[in-house]
């Protein structure tokens, strides 16, 4: 499903101005990243998506589909939602957490917990925490049990709200590399906020770099913001400005290894990328 | 100290048994209770999970309940009783009973719902639950200690303050208490002062033990934190025991 922005205006009743004009394609089947510091508005877009916030003038819309036609209950149960911090009820098991959607829809409670409990194996959740209460799960599961109960109602969209903020770095990059796998077989639209450069790049097909207000700095893919920052801004907040992402190769006991601007090893050069010259010099986006 | 036992010598005196006797006025003195505590909740619950639930009128109720608490009771009842007369005198200390109990239930109510962390509530909605689903699956079950903290509190006020339905001669167990204080008979007084103080325990227990069991499974803390290891515990309480 696709979602679009078409000239989207938001403001709070106390006169500040969140967005102030945004028009944005999300294609369907793909992530967008909407990236951004604190107060850039990127929160207040995304809820957009699901009505929980409405603009204050333009339309969001899905499928062609005008949302503020549509009653925002039941656009909410067919959008999936992931938060910072995971926001599961803390007075119900795991798996009826993960089976709050397919409830409120009318699925009978076996059939629901049965579901909870595929979708338990899916985010890689050992079945024997089903009967914990989120208190009594770490961080980084709690977070597994937030992108579960997202998925339970088999939305086409999902939408994440800096869903690997409050998590460890660690426990962030599996969580990260568990969403791409998640990405690859689920074929979901994902819009995902976050103000980390990083996770931008790694999960986004597409990255939209916000100012303040919502005002888009850059819109493309990871390596066409790298190669070509569109403003001082965008290549101050990317790094490239800093030298942050220009990597550079070394040879090393015979090795090639590509180092930071600092001289810091970020990592060795694959043997095909030797055989295709000039690709060494594209940055560390050579997959 | 003779006081002290004579009073007890009264209470346990067998002419207490009969008409008039401690269990008459014990059940009159809970039956007002009752009353006017159902009459509170019935008003003050829903008004709480109102202001709770929406925000709104949040400063209007606070403000209520700080004034109705600064009431003072004696005045009230007598006020009451002089407004509407002194043919519908039960009327009247039942009001004033229920108008004492309100600003405690009232509090429970929105403090319950306020003190439930914003986030929660927020993914609630945004996973698709009606304002109704929210209200009934999320603030309600969450908010429960705290309103039955603040019924704890409005209960006795009630149970307290019903002593004074005795002078103007509705019975309970003020009415031991200032037959007492008429007749100098110090030991009687005393004595119905023990039964309330004693009643007013009972219900704190009640309402203590109430508190403790509505506290939603996931969200009992014992020592800080929860079990998190032990995969025997399938609930927090069955781990805690240990």
């Amino acid at each position: 499903m696709s979602i679009e922005f078409r000239g989207v205006r938001k403001a709070f009743p106390d006169g500040t101005v969140a967005v102030e004009d945004f028009s944005l394609v999300i294609p369907s089947r793909t992530t967008t990243v909407l990236l951004g510091s604190s107060g850039c508005g990127k929160t207040t877009l995304l809820r957009m998506v699901n009505r929980m916030v409405d603009p204050s003038a333009g339309t969001v819309l899905i499928d062609d589909e005008d949302v503020a036609a549509v009653d925002p209950v039941a656009l909410r149960r067919r959008i999936g939602y992931v938060m910072q911090n995971s926001g599961l009820l803390p007075h119900r098991r795991v798996a009826d957490n993960i089976a709050t959607v397919p409830r409120l829809n009318g699925v009978a409670k076996d059939a629901a917990r049965e579901r909870a409990l595929q979708l338990m194996d899916t985010v890689g959740l050992d079945r024997s925490l089903a009967d914990r209460y989120p208190a009594q799960l770490s961080g980084g599961q709690q977070q597994r049990v937030g992108v579960a109960r997202a998925l339970a109602a088999e939305p086409n969209i999902l939408l994440m709200d800096e869903p690997f903020g409050a998590v460890d770095p660690i426990v962030r990059a599996e969580l990260q590399q568990e969403l791409i796998r998640l990405r690859r077989e689920l074929e979901k639209t994902v819009v995902f906020v976050t103000h980390d450069v990083d996770e931008a790049f790694l999960l986004g097909d597409q990255v939209v770099l916000l100012q303040r207000g919502g005002r888009i700095a850059q819109a493309g893919t990871p390596a066409e913001i790298l190669a070509n920052p569109a403003s001082d801004f965008v290549a101050d907040f990317v790094g490239a400005g800093r030298g942050r992402r220009s990597l550079r190769v070394e040879e090393i006991d015979g090795v090639l290894v590509v180092v930071d601007a600092d001289g810091r090893p970020a990592g060795v050069l694959a043997d095909e990328a030797r055989t295709a010259p000039g690709s060494a010099t594209r940055g560390n986006r050579a997959q | 100290m003779s006081v002290f036992l004579e009073a007890l010598a009264w209470l346990f005196s067998p002419e207490r048994l009969g008409a008039g006797g401690i269990p008459q006025r014990i059940g009159e003195h809970l039956w007002f209770t009752l009353i006017a505590f159902a009459l509170a909740s019935a008003i003050a619950v829903p008004l709480g999970y109102l202001v709770g639930h929406t925000g709104r009128g949040r400063e209007v109720a606070v403000a209520v309940a700080g004034a109705a608490r600064a009431l003072p009771s004696f005045g009230l009842i007598l006020l009451l009783v002089m407004l509407v007369g002194v043919l519908q005198i039960g009327a009247a200390v039942t009001a004033a009973l229920v108008i004492l109990a309100i600003p405690s239930i009232l509090a429970g109510a929105y403090a319950g719902i306020e003190a439930i962390d914003r986030r929660t509530i927020d993914a609630a909605r945004a996973v698709g639950m009606t304002e109704w689903q929210v209200l009934t699956r999320v603030e309600i079950p969450l908010g429960l200690p705290l309103l039955l903290s603040g019924m704890r509190n409005g209960v006795l006020q009630i149970v307290a303050t019903a002593t004074l339905a005795g002078y103007v001669g509705l019975g309970g167990l003020g009415d031991d208490i200032l037959q007492g204080i008429a007749l100098r008979n110090y030991p009687q007084t005393l004595g119905g002062a023990l039964l309330v103080v004693a009643l007013a325990l009972v219900l704190d227990g009640v309402f203590a033990v109430l508190e403790r069991v509505a506290v939603p499974h996931g969200v009992r803390k014992r020592g800080g934190a929860l079990p998190r290891s032990s995969s025997a515990s399938r609930t927090p309480a069955a781990s805690a025991a240990n």
